[in-house]
């Protein structure tokens, strides 16, 4: 995919193309203006249907063509959830904001009610549906949008740092939500984001983005080198940590990326 | 030196979201105000220039009782950036922009010609001097934001919420400059919940909850208070998390950043080798 | 919480008996009536509050009726009549939240995207309200002083708090129209609101008392006459063209 947004003087992201399968966990990353936002925009079909510009290339999210479908459409089968919850819920209450989805749906009363009686419950907020959104914290407001697009039942959830206004313990929760979708629902989830201490847990893949490019993609551990540090992410704090003992001559199998592969690897190291 | 004695502030026909807060701030402090949302951190510090008056309790700063003074007046010493640039920026170019407070404050448009251009070379921003605010990107935008505070050249400095929506490298060249600011003699108080981001540079943290300061302390010693973090919705950083998990070798719950972690690893290393 | 169509019906009501009568008792009893209904919606603080914020207008109505030749009943009348709308609408809107609101007029087979648009601006304004004081906080921050200079520089000192209010406004606009579209707003034409809307009993009895009002009060204007106080208390003519 190649798109340029009506205006700009060069391409947002170029020459991309990726391959998710289903009911994987991926995170994508960058530094800012990577093109990160742009991708999301495409995979629900923002991009090209709400943001005019010139799209070139294909893109199939759940077997339909981005170009081919309205964003409308596209919403039944890849949700997206936004940096701000603010903005996402408007509704006076939470169990309102989440029958939003299928209402436009069209569905019927019954089939309405079943959705989002499992949309809060997967998420947590069934005590706290009559709630209006500005009596809720960030993290059960976040937690709400999540439940507003799980109602539409897609295959596909896209996340646009979604812990950024949140405070460290409301991210962790989060991150628990997302993590339970896509272990127990078997949801494929792409998550953005620039906090890879906490996401690397949960991911298995990652994906480095750069000036509108797919740089690196694979596995965390083998994500997490000197390339994707000189490009300017923030890795991991264990993992630099294990970069630096690697060049005071210290030798370990595998560079560990969160806290337990860590902790694991400094018992083993200490117990000899 | 910004002093709070009692302090308490309620909205009209609100509940106390300040309940009785006494701290100082000394000149040139480094300082984080820490605590979840709704604890009080950002009516805090709306007190310390002004726009805020306590309802209980009084606020001096450099002497000046604050209900002595005016917005405009306390301004000139406590600088404040909000957190969301888009609720200041309104000029046509940057450089008017800038130029703004100080014809609020009265400059001469010699002085105001110099020093904004001095802002703009200091934070980067020349090339967009004569561009318009409102097509930079995010980033560029907070830093516009904060250039137009730091114009006038205030004695205390404070940020609200600095570190959102910034990625990695953009929260290293903030935290150098911070610390740069510091070093110059300002006092500079952050308002953040971004654990990792004070685990590195290491201010005094003043936490609050409800209202209330329940912890003030050296970042390296709150930081590895677990029962006082838990308490006031803080997590460890993740290298806390890590020395903290093997305090049974021997080391210390305190290196918080990834230097100190290094060395303590080492040490304990050396030993057994 | 009753049903707003029974509500709207009923401050309907009260709108067509105000302007029904011209006579003082008439509209001092419309006006009284309307009493009950704000201590039963326990809205007495708002209701009280918006009244005062009508004096300045009632209190021009009085004079504008009064200096150009009315006598000072039919100006006390006209002033009550002013407020009694001003109270029956205050009253149905501070009661009636957006989305109630909003789902009455979908359940009136008005087109959704209309009724959306209005609920989502009547429930922005608290939204906006807030940024307008954040704005005008950070600009004050920034040494801009609101209450001084003369009338010229004051208006000019809005401007940095406008734009900013403007272009947030307009930003807020796009990121719901994106969560909206990502939502598939727009995607069926036959929308199940999850949550209806239903005329209990008292909402029956409401409307049934409204119409039995308002049609003893066509009754009293038709046949009924009503006694005028006579204050022979005029505007005296000062001026020739009065």
């Amino acid at each position: 995919m190649t798109f340029t947004y009506t205006g700009a003087p060069r391409p947002s992201i170029e020459d991309v193309s990726i391959d998710i399968s289903r009911g994987e966990f991926v995170v994508v990353t960058g530094p800012s203006g990577c093109g990160k936002t742009t991708v999301c925009r495409c995979l629900n079909g923002l991009i090209p249907n709400f943001y005019s510009g010139d799209f070139s290339g294909e893109l199939f999210v759940d077997d339909m063509n981005v170009k081919e479908h309205t964003t409308a459409e596209m919403a039944a089968h890849v949700g997206l959830v936004f940096q701000n919850p603010d903005n996402q819920l408007f509704s006076l209450s939470v169990e309102r904001d989440v029958a939003f989805g299928p209402e436009n749906m069209g569905l019927q009363r019954d089939e309405t009610r079943k959705r989002v009686d499992w949309a809060l419950d997967v998420t947590g907020m069934t005590a706290l549906k009559d709630k209006p959104p500005y009596e809720l914290s960030g993290g059960q407001q976040q937690r709400a949008a999540i439940a507003a697009v799980l109602a539409m039942q897609p295959k596909v959830i896209v996340l646009d740092e979604p812990t950024s206004f949140l405070d460290p313990k409301s991210a962790l929760e989060i991150l628990e939500v997302i993590s339970n979708l896509n272990k127990r629902i078997g949801i494929t989830i792409i998550l953005v984001e620039h906090r890879l201490d906490i996401v690397s847990k949960h991911a298995n893949r990652v994906i480095v983005m750069d000036d509108g490019k797919i740089v690196l993609d694979g596995a965390p551990r083998n994500v997490y080198g000197e390339q994707a540090r000189l490009i300017g992410i923030g890795l991991p704090r264990v993992t630099t940590l294990f970069n630096l003992l690697r060049k005071d001559g210290l030798q370990f199998p595998r560079t560990p990326t969160t806290v337990d592969e860590a902790a694991q690897e400094l018992r083993r190291m200490l117990s000899r | 030196m910004i002093e709070t004695q009692g302090l308490k502030f309620a909205y009209p026909g609100s509940s106390e979201v300040l309940r009785g807060i006494d701290l100082t701030i000394n000149d040139g402090e480094f300082v984080a105000i820490m605590g979840e949302n709704g604890a009080g951190k950002t009516t805090l510090v709306k007190t310390f220039n002004g726009l805020l008056q306590p309802t209980a309790g009084r606020v001096t700063v450099d002497g000046v009782d604050t209900r002595e003074s005016s917005v405009a007046r306390l301004s000139r010493d406590v600088g404040l950036v909000f957190q969301n640039p888009d609720h200041q920026l309104f000029s046509e170019t940057v450089r008017e922009e800038l130029a703004f407070s100080l014809r609020n404050f009265g400059y001469g448009e010699d002085t105001i010609g110099r020093r904004v251009t001095t802002i703009l070379e200091t934070l980067d921003l020349s090339r967009y001097a004569e561009s318009s605010p409102f097509i930079l990107s995010g980033g560029e935008r907070k830093r516009v934001a904060l250039a137009a505070v730091l114009v006038w050249n205030p004695k205390h400095i404070i940020l609200d919420e600095p570190t959102i929506g910034q990625d990695y490298q953009q929260k290293d060249r903030l935290r150098n400059f911070i610390i740069q600011l510091n070093a110059q003699g300002k006092t500079v108080v952050i308002i953040t919940h971004d654990v990792e981001f004070v685990a590195e540079c290491r201010p005094r943290i003043i936490l609050l909850s409800k209202g209330l300061v329940i912890g003030d302390r050296p970042a390296d010693d709150l930081l590895s208070d677990g029962p006082l973090l838990e308490r006031g919705s803080l997590t460890r950083p993740q290298i806390g998390e890590l020395m903290n998990q093997l305090r049974d070798f021997g080391l210390p719950d305190r290196a918080i950043d990834v230097y100190s972690a290094e060395q303590a690893i080492l040490e304990a290393l050396g030993r057994k080798r | 919480m009753m049903d707003p169509r029974a509500k709207f019906i009923l401050t309907i009501g009260i709108f067509s008996i105000a302007l029904l009568f011209s006579n003082i008792y008439a509209l001092i009893v419309v006006f009284l009536i309307q009493l009950p209904i704000v201590y039963a919606a326990k809205t007495w603080r708002r209701w009280a509050s918006s009244m005062r914020a009508g004096f300045l207008l009632a209190v021009l109505i009085f004079a504008m009726n009064f200096v150009f030749g009315s006598t000072l009943v039919f100006s006390a009348s006209m002033t009550l009549r002013f407020l009694s709308l001003m109270s029956t609408f205050s009253l149905f809107f501070m009661t009636t939240s957006p989305d109630d609101l909003g789902l009455a007029l979908e359940q009136a087979h008005v087109p959704y995207t209309l009724s959306f648009t209005f609920t989502t601006a009547v429930r922005l304004v608290p939204t906006m309200a807030l940024d307008a004081q954040t704005v005008i906080d950070a600009q004050r921050s920034r040494g801009l002083e609101l209450d001084k200079g003369n009338f010229m520089k004051r208006i000019r000192n809005y401007i940095p708090i406008l734009i900013p209010l403007i272009v947030s406004a307009i930003r807020r606009s796009i990121e719901l129209a994106e969560a909206l579209e990502s939502r598939g707003f727009g995607a069926s034409p036959n929308r199940q609101p999850l949550i209806v809307l239903e005329m209990k009993n008292t909402d029956y009895l409401v409307v049934a008392l409204t119409f039995f009002m308002v049609a003893f009060a066509v009754y009293v204007y038709l046949f009924i006459p009503l006694p005028t106080p006579y204050i022979p208390i005029t505007m005296p003519k000062i001026f020739p063209w009065l």
